[in-house]
């Protein structure tokens, strides 16, 4: 199978989180895109390592990492995003304006 | 086959095991010990381990070699940004002490972020392989999005480090792709190529060059990851918000230590590995070279808010730095560390003043609260003036020494041109230095204070030793200079 | 055609069916659920890619564990019940739409330049011998802990750090005037008024 199936696969699906960290107000909902995001970046990690002849196994244990950073980011993340909520009363919680001057 | 594991010397990352084996200890230390009036052991522990992690970074001073199956390298170049790192974070433990009493904040989580924090930024500054700065970079980044947020009563605190969390997050996406970029073009990530696998130059120089578009691509993705981390604009949208939400000792190691390492990174990235492809990545990093300082400098003249003008200062000073890196020579690469280093003593000194004068719950930051602060106390405004001088870049200060390094090296290599909107950039800047300056000592004063916030021992010994480095920086600018370029006479490693 | 292209077919109508609906759904427990049906199908695109312990991970830590937090905190939040989730800043779509496709061209353009440069075929021959004698997690395991065992050690703080941050923003939580009483009635409140 050709690699470039992947990276098409990928890219797309990179575009895609893109579209939706900046369109998306919702802290919550912006982070499900970046997710989205690193999926797409591991598919690539992995396709390079599976069909490039030189390649080995570092692609697989690079995506490796990514998950586990995810992981940890999402945590932090849910955390900042609940102290948030806790903390303000008002209607906007968690929407941000990421593009102020 | 039995597993191999390859010899472990530490002798490279000894600077970052001190440093998370104290954080280590002093949570611990915190959680058993229990909640006392006076904590003075946490940061009395703190300070001794930066000062082992300053000790055993000299003690790798003038080797140079990879280590670790060449995933860090051990060079000058590691160890001079490694001490660099340790001195600002004494300093931000010294001045958040003062913040964390008055604001009786934790204290033990404060100190063991920061040391958390310091030891990804060395780590950052030795990576030898990208997947090491990928984690370095996401482990000081995490405990950042924490620190900035460290404000308990100020709902802005935690709503700028949501956003400085969330563009995070999706810059470091962009520097994930473009790492899987890189190891697609030239099946390696390796910085060097140590002594097994491949480094990404060798690499690419086997493949010939019918895939550097991908190449290409891949350095733009990474530009934008490391110039989020070093607020280079168009990628600096985070900056005042962070700057001004974030406590002041925050700020001021966010605005120092957080630069030197995404700079150390780009200076590795750029100026060694991808020395061969300088013509491919020049005009990229020119651009944004140029936006950075034009719009840091333009846009900090509206600024009302002493920390977002700060912050946008930081971002034409990022530009500065830009114009040595993009001169790839030894000069540059000397000259843009003997600017960060001087530049985050300087911008630590001025956020320390900050800190000071922003009071209770930190929130007095704006122009109007520092109208004749000259006649109010006149010591803090005199180290302020100094140090928002020797960001201005006028002579006797570091800063113009400075300037006047990176600005050299990149007409040594012919981009006069570059220097020139750098100098031009640099008047911009100096305007509102100047405005802060006629503020303070100009105006009268509006209201009286109902209660002085006073200067904590700490908080006055940051600020006097920050004012004698820029001063002594300024008059006898060569023993760090010539250090400076000793550390990149090793650069080049394996 | 053989039978590995059928499935990656099939995979890839699901994942990008879904992952567009995540955009367009307008509660946010659907965007959560769509992201868990995506990244189910990116399992089965590790699969055919010889990534077999990735594939476990992808849907034991990432559908699992890390959507179950996000479905979590979205129960919590009462984010579920609230409308017009997509309304984004004026001008930002736009910027968004054209950002999104100009990264898609570009990426999609390098792709198409790579493929040719690349070998093709079903999978490196050095990959299936690997996941034939030692095994797919033996050898990752050989790699992981002799070449990258820094980066392994460098993953262990980084949750520490994770830990410790996740620690003082929960105690600042509780540090902070208690809204946790109030809460559950604003939620109503919000109902009420929509």
């Amino acid at each position: 199978m050709p690699i470039s199936y992947f990276l098409v696969l990928s890219a797309l699906l990179f575009s895609i989180g893109v579209y939706g960290v900046l369109a998306r107000r919702h802290a919550v909902l912006v982070l499900l895109s970046i997710e989205l995001m690193l999926n797409a970046v591991n598919i690539n990690l992995v396709a390079f390592s599976a069909l490039l002849e030189k390649a080995g196994l570092d692609g697989q244990v690079f995506a490796l990492f990514v998950i586990a950073v995810a992981a940890a980011e999402v945590g932090v993340g849910l955390a900042i995003v609940i102290l948030i909520y806790r903390n303000s009363q008002d209607t906007d919680v968690g929407e941000l304006s990421l593009m102020k001057w | 086959m039995p597993l191999d594991i390859p010899a472990v010397r530490l002798t490279g990352i000894a600077p970052e095991i001190a440093l998370c084996a104290t954080a280590l200890l002093l949570l611990v230390i915190d959680a058993v010990l229990g909640e006392r009036r006076n904590r003075w052991y946490l940061p009395a522990l703190a300070s001794i381990g930066l000062g082992l992690s300053i000790y055993f970074a000299t003690e790798a001073w003038g080797t140079t070699r990879l280590e670790l199956s060449g995933m860090v390298a051990v060079d000058g170049f590691a160890s001079f940004v490694k001490i660099t790192l340790a001195v600002f974070g004494l300093l931000t433990v010294w001045l958040g002490r003062d913040f964390l009493v008055r604001e009786r904040a934790e204290e033990g989580e404060f100190y063991g972020l920061v040391l958390f924090a310091v030891a990804g930024m060395m780590l950052m500054a030795g990576a030898a392989d990208l997947i090491v700065v990928f984690l370095a970079l996401e482990t000081f980044s995490l405990a950042l999005y924490v620190l900035v947020g460290f404000r308990r009563r100020s709902l802005l605190s935690q709503e700028s480090s949501m956003k400085y969390f969330l563009l995070g997050s999706f810059s470091t996406a962009f520097f994930l792709l473009g790492i899987a970029f890189v190891y697609g073009a030239v099946g390696s990530t390796n910085l060097y190529g140590g002594e097994d696998g491949p480094g990404i130059v060798s690499s690419f120089m086997a493949t010939g060059a019918s895939d550097v578009g991908l190449l290409i691509l891949a350095m733009g993705l990474l530009i934008v990851g490391l110039g989020f981390k070093v607020a280079a604009v168009p990628f600096h949208m985070w900056t005042p918000d962070a700057y001004q939400g974030a406590p002041s000792p925050v700020t001021g190691f966010m605005a120092a230590g957080s630069k030197i390492a995404g700079f150390a990174a780009l200076l590795r990235l750029l100026d060694v590995t991808l020395y061969p492809l300088r013509e491919d990545w020049r005009p990229l990093v020119i651009g944004v070279a140029v936006l950075t300082m034009v719009v840091g400098s333009v846009l900090a003249v509206v600024q009302e808010d002493v920390k977002r003008l700060l912050a946008y200062s930081s971002i034409a000073h990022a530009g500065f730095v830009f114009t040595g890196l993009i001169a790839a020579n030894d000069r540059g690469v000397s000259g843009s560390l003997f600017y960060l280093a001087t530049y985050g003593i300087t911008v630590l000194g001025a956020f320390a003043v900050v800190a000071v004068l922003s009071g209770r719950d930190d929130e007095k930051v704006t122009l109007r609260d520092y109208r004749g602060l000259f006649y109010d106390r006149p010591l803090l405004a005199g180290a302020l003036t100094l140090f928002l001088l020797s960001l201005a870049g006028v002579p006797v200060t570091s800063g113009f020494v400075a300037k006047l390094v990176v600005f050299g090296a990149a007409i040594q290599e012919g981009y006069w041109w570059l220097a020139v909107v750098g100098m031009v950039t640099s008047a911009i800047a100096a305007f509102f230095y100047l405005k802060v300056l006629v503020v303070m000592y100009m105006q009268e004063k509006e209201t009286e204070d109902a209660e002085r916030v006073r200067s904590g021992p700490l908080s006055t010994g940051v600020i006097g030793l920050a004012a004698l480095a820029t001063i002594v920086l300024g008059l006898y600018w060569g023993p760090l200079i010539d250090v400076a370029e000793r550390a990149t006479l090793f650069f080049a490693g394996g | 055609m053989s039978i590995d292209v059928a499935v990656f077919g099939v995979m890839f109508v699901v994942v990008l069916g879904s992952s567009i609906a995540m955009l367009f759904a307008r509660n946010a427990v659907h965007v959560a659920l769509f992201l868990v049906v995506t990244q189910i199908g990116l399992a089965v695109a590790f699969l055919l890619e010889g990534a077999y312990f990735i594939a476990a991970i992808q849907i034991i830590v990432y559908a699992g564990a890390i959507m179950v937090l996000f479905l979590f905190v979205i129960m919590l939040l009462g984010v579920d019940r609230r409308e017009a989730l997509n309304e984004p800043l004026r001008g930002q779509r736009p910027l968004a739409v054209g950002l999104a496709a100009l990264l898609a061209a570009e990426v999609l353009y390098v792709a198409y330049k790579g493929s040719d440069l690349i070998t093709t075929g079903g999978g490196s021959q050095a990959l299936q011998d690997l996941n034939a004698d030692p095994g797919n997690v033996k050898a990752l395991a050989r790699v992981v802990f002799s070449r990258y065992l820094l980066p392994f050690e460098v993953t262990s703080i980084l949750l520490v750090v994770a830990v410790v941050g996740v620690m003082v923003l929960a105690r600042q939580m509780s540090a902070i005037s208690p809204v946790s009483a109030r809460s559950g009635s604003s939620v109503a409140d919000k109902e009420e008024a929509a």
